[in-house]
């Protein structure tokens, strides 16, 4: 069992995150899979929690997570806070909106696998969002799904085509350079 | 075919397999994606039937009163204060034995402002008539529902298919979307005996004697308790053409155990991994998942229990002054066996609070080492 928390605000699509990366799991035929929002007060800018349980068997624990495998954080001020690595496993996986280096990120949380993306910059070169509120989602599921290999990337472009409502071809091109991005930091390390 | 779906989307498409032909719905808080994905569908086309958005949850089921006696299979879906908004109609749809169908996604009720989970809603509304199921999975939302319009309809009495708010109404997870030849000779189109016809007039629900009211009382409740076997009937028929297998009850590694928690909704999906955690540790531990509330089954209930084993029902949901509502009604169906087994309550989760594996078996284990109390229930509460 892979279980994924997800860090976000209002407005930036974390809960859209957690099922996109839930249904490219599905259409991967890697296993099962179950995406949970948390909801708290849905006001635009709040922060907001999500999280994905991934397994070879069937889902039975319908509970939160709160000793994560990994982290996603989709808002670049919560990528430096404390908050994120909160109960994550020793060793455990962080993909996270920023344009710092891991190296940067790591700096008094060590032991942890950091995957910055410029998920922010990747959205906006795209059109997704604007500069104030950029749709970091998808950029940041590509980057994810290339940390963690628990979906292929056509797997995932379909479960965006489903999911976003508008700009296809754009979340898509954008999932596809988050996830070149860490492939490229991988081959780096 | 599988999907990744969120409970409240695995209703909307059982609804559309139903081939149901109105839809009366309330569109704002408390509402939830049930009824906006079936809009959704009707602007689209995918859903032929009728959708009425009508000003309020007690609308929703009046108007669905004249839809069934019209004759058409009918729907709505609600939550919380909307469910108690509707309470007097629900009377009024089981009295008129209309086979309306209902999901009910159970969210607390205020005061104070609250969103998230809890059964107090739907128990409420126990002695309206309707018969009661409660979903564990977002799968069995879907199947629950296709049940529901079966057993409803052979029955003439209406049907509720609760599930948890949040936990399962907003998580997303994988269904299998049964195609919908396979529905169509599960459910085939609606056949109410009693439809408006204006060729027949006839007068509904006109003022009877009380001895009249006495006996078509009398007559709801023998099919009420006939309903223990169609919904049998109607699981198995579903098992040989659909290949999932429900039942009234369900127990998990309940033979041999000491103690078994007893256990309704997501919980008791959770419920399966706590027992197996217990079991690692060499318990005997067990579980009983109720997923029939309406009527209840305590025939089924009986079944699962050997002399000597204990029960610690996990109740979210409360009646104010006595105690969690399955630990009242389980004692209520086991007092008249010979031996019934010790049954002890347990509070927890009310209003959303996390059920987790690790306070499953903190019930389970409080109850085998004999500090339950007979007598009131233990609020047990996960503070993070």
């Amino acid at each position: 069992m892979l279980e994924i928390r997800f860090h976000g605000r209002g407005g930036q699509g974390t809960v859209l995150a957690a099922k996109m990366l839930a249904d490219a799991v599905l259409r991967s035929g890697r296993g099962e899979c179950m995406a949970i929002p948390e909801f708290g007060v849905e006001r635009r800018g709040a922060p907001v929690l999500a999280y994905a349980r991934i397994s070879d068997g069937p889902i039975r624990v319908r509970s939160r997570i709160y000793f994560p495998d990994a982290v996603v954080v989709l808002d670049p001020l919560l990528s430096l806070s404390p908050l994120v690595v909160a109960g994550l496993k020793p060793g455990g996986a962080v993909v996270a909106n920023s344009d710092k280096s891991a190296e940067e990120l790591a700096v008094g949380r060590p032991g942890f696998r950091w995957y910055p993306v410029p998920a922010k910059e990747i959205a906006l070169r795209h059109g997704l969002g604007s500069k104030t509120s950029p749709m970091v989602n998808t950029a940041i599921c590509g980057a994810l799904v290339a940390a963690l290999q628990v979906a292929d990337f056509p797997a995932l472009e379909a479960a965006i085509r489903e999911s976003v409502p508008v700009k296809f071809d754009q979340n898509v091109a954008a999932a596809r350079e988050g996830y070149e991005a860490v492939l490229r930091s991988n081959a780096a390390a | 075919m599988r999907k990744t779906l969120m409970g409240n989307h695995a209703a909307a498409v059982a609804v559309r397999l139903a081939r149901t032909g109105v839809v009366a719905a309330y569109p704002i808080t408390p509402q939830t994606q049930v009824v906006e994905a079936l809009a959704e569908m009707k602007a689209t086309g995918e859903f032929p039937g009728r959708f009425v958005r009508v000003e309020s949850e007690h609308s929703a089921m009046a108007c669905l009163v004249g839809a069934a006696q019209a004759g058409a299979r009918t729907f709505t879906a609600t939550s919380s204060q909307g469910l108690a908004y509707m309470h007097e109609m629900l009377h009024w749809v089981s009295g008129a034995r209309l086979p309306v169908v209902m999901a009910e996604v159970n969210r607390a009720l205020g005061a104070p402002w609250i969103l998230w989970t809890d059964q107090t809603d739907s128990l409420a509304q126990r002695d309206t008539g309707w018969l009661q199921f409660y979903c564990s999975t977002n799968q069995e939302i879907l199947d629950a529902t296709l049940i529901a319009y079966r057993v409803a309809e052979e029955l003439l009495l209406p049907v509720m298919v609760c599930y948890d708010g949040f936990t399962l109404s907003h998580t997303y997870e994988p269904v299998d979307v049964p195609d919908q030849a396979l529905v169509d000779r599960y459910l085939p189109p609606i056949q109410y005996p009693y439809a408006l016809d204006i060729k027949e007039p006839r007068a509904f629900s006109a003022l009877p004697k009380p001895q009249e009211y006495f006996r078509l009382r009398r007559r709801m409740d023998a099919d009420m308790q006939r309903a223990q076997e169609e919904v049998a009937v109607a699981e198995e028929e579903f098992a040989e053409l659909f290949g999932r297998r429900y039942s009234a009850v369900e127990g998990y590694q309940a033979e041999d155990a000491e103690v078994l928690l007893v256990t309704s909704g997501a919980p008791a999906s959770t419920a399966l991994d706590a027992v197996d955690r217990l079991r690692a540790k060499g318990l005997k531990a067990g579980n009983l998942r109720i997923r029939q509330f309406r009527p209840f089954p305590t025939a089924q209930l009986r079944r699962f229990l050997r002399p000597g084993v204990k029960l610690a029902v996990v109740d979210r949901n409360y009646s104010m002054g006595h105690h969690g509502i399955f630990c009242e009604e389980i004692k209520s169906a086991l007092y008249a066996m010979p031996n019934p087994p010790q049954v002890f309550g347990y509070v927890a989760g009310l209003g959303g609070g996390d059920i987790t594996p690790e306070l499953l078996c903190e019930a389970w284990e409080d109850c085998a080492a004999g500090r339950g109390d007979l007598n009131a229930p233990v609020w047990l509460e996960d503070s993070r």
